[in-house]
Order: C-alpha cells, then structure tokens, then sequence
C-alpha cells in the first residue's frame, strides 16, 4: 500500500503510523457527560468501504495526514494535511 | 583538551573494501559539519525564517517540498512542512539563527551531537542507496540540492543530493555504528573506499 504524502509524494506504508479514525467529535472538554465520552473514546462504527482516518509521515516528513481509505479494497482516494494549511 | 570520538568508534576503517579489485564504486566519509540544525517556522512565518537563514547563511532556499542548496561550507533542504535542515562547517549557527529568527517566528534546535553525516559519493552511490531506500534517486527525480526524509527499517535519514553522484546522509547518532556498518555490507559488490 502507497499513501501519497503531500509533502513528500507516494511512500510505502510503512513509513506511516496509523493514528485513529478521524470521522470522530471531540465532547466539549467542559463536558461531563459519561455516554458521548463513552462514545467518543470507544465505539467504532467499523466501515466496510471509504474511511476518513489520521495517519503521521513518522518515517518522512513527520506531518499528520488525513486519509481517506477504502477499508475493503485498501484503495486511497484522498490524502490531505491534518491541520489544513499549505504544505 | 576533551577528546572527539567518533560515534562509528572501530567500525571506521579508513582504505578500500569489498569487491575493489576492478576500482572502488562509492567513497564513504564522514564530513563531521561542527553545525546540524533544524529550523522550523510558525504556520505562516516561513518567509521570516527564509529570510533569517539567507541573512545568517547566505542560502537562498527554494520554497518547494524538499527544496535546498548547497554551498562550499553549508547546506540546507527541506525536510517537511515548514522545517528546514541546515548545516555548517563551523560551529554556532544554532546560536546565530536563533538570534536572528526571534521566537515569534519559529524554532531553532540543534542537532549537532544528535545526528551524523555520513557521506557517499561515486558513479555507484545512486545504485547503493537505491537497495536501502524505497526512492528514485535518478537525478531527474532527485536534483542536486534537494533532500528527502525516509527510513531505513526503523532509522529515520535525511538525505540530500549535494553533487551529480555525492549524498550526504543524516541518521540518528545513536543508529550512526549500525547504519555505517549495514551500509558497508550493502557497498561490498561495488566496492568502496573509506577516507
Ligand atoms: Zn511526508
């Protein structure tokens, strides 16, 4: 598998630590409500198909990503920065 | 006076190894800069830091992914985002720069006893490296000036192209006697001569 770093262009996958599925919402840190904390930390919806997921360049350029995976096929249709700003 | 050591302590063994019988393909040494600094600028104050190091530096920096350039006594490229590697010959520029960029701008660390150079060069040096890392190193995809961050299993390097068949190579200190001898065994085939 190849992730495109948009820094450093197409690399093995093994430069990249997988860092957690990026379709979750952070509760309002204030919050104490123990069901959407319980939800946040914890349940996973476990796509079959397209996934929105954190991975970091840790052998490269060192940046986080955002990457859309496809969970079935592997097949990787987007790969942004993490923190949205220009590479 | 305090004794320098060599991190690679006795896997350094100065002359020619491996297959030379036909002429060595590939010179490893160790050029040993007294500065190895990386420079990262704040979200939108990389022109200040280019700016800075051009001042303190001479370097002009390309502003492209992996980007840099190369002069008699220093060196600089991209290595991710907004982070550059520089190095010099003499000592101090982690002092110099950090004076000249201002906290506001971005952050100056020094690696000069945290990384060592290792450089390889000779008509096989794109042919040795290739076997270590997952790059094209064919100078169209790879120009002179330019750098890469990868890993070799788990050691990261930093490689820069600083010549048509001459790399310099940034590995962790600590990795540096593992790396050298594993680039050793990988050079054998071609021959190689260190100095
Ligand atoms: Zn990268």
């Amino acid at each position: 598998m190849l992730i495109s770093c948009p820094y450093c262009g197409p690399r093995d996958v093994s430069e990249f630590t997988y860092q957690g599925d990026a379709t979750r919402t952070r509760p309002d840190p204030a919050s104490a409500d123990a069901a959407a904390w319980h939800e946040y930390v914890y349940e996973r919806s476990n796509e079959a198909g397209p996934h929105r997921e954190f991975w970091q360049h840790a052998g490269g350029c060192r940046a986080h990503v955002v990457v859309i995976r496809n969970t079935v096929t592997h097949e990787i249709s987007s790969v942004a920065p993490a923190r949205g700003d220009r590479i | 006076m305090v004794e320098q050591m060599s991190p690679l302590g006795d896997a350094y063994v100065p002359g020619s190894h491996g297959n030379f019988a036909d002429g060595t393909g590939v010179k490893i040494s160790l050029p040993q800069p007294g500065s190895i600094v990386e420079a990262t600028a704040w979200p939108g104050r990389e022109a200040a830091l280019a700016g800075a190091i051009e001042r303190v530096t001479g370097l002009s920096l390309p502003h492209h992914p992996g980007g840099g350039v190369v002069t008699g006594d220093r060196s600089g490229f991209g290595i991710g985002p907004r982070k550059w590697l520089l190095t010099d010959a003499a000592e101090g520029l982690a002092e110099t720069l950090r004076d000249a960029l201002g906290i506001e701008n971005g952050t100056v660390t020094d690696l000069s006893h945290g990384r060592t150079a290792i450089r390889l060069e000779g008509e096989r040096a794109e042919w040795v490296l290739a076997k270590f890392f997952a790059l094209d190193f064919s100078s169209d995809a790879f120009p002179v000036g330019s750098g890469r961050a990868t890993m070799h299993h788990d050691i990261l390097a930093q490689i820069q192209r600083t010549g048509p068949s001459r790399f310099n190579l940034y590995v962790f200190r600590t990795f540096a006697r593992s790396f050298w001898r594993v680039l050793c065994h990988g050079a054998e085939e071609v021959g190689y001569e260190v100095r």
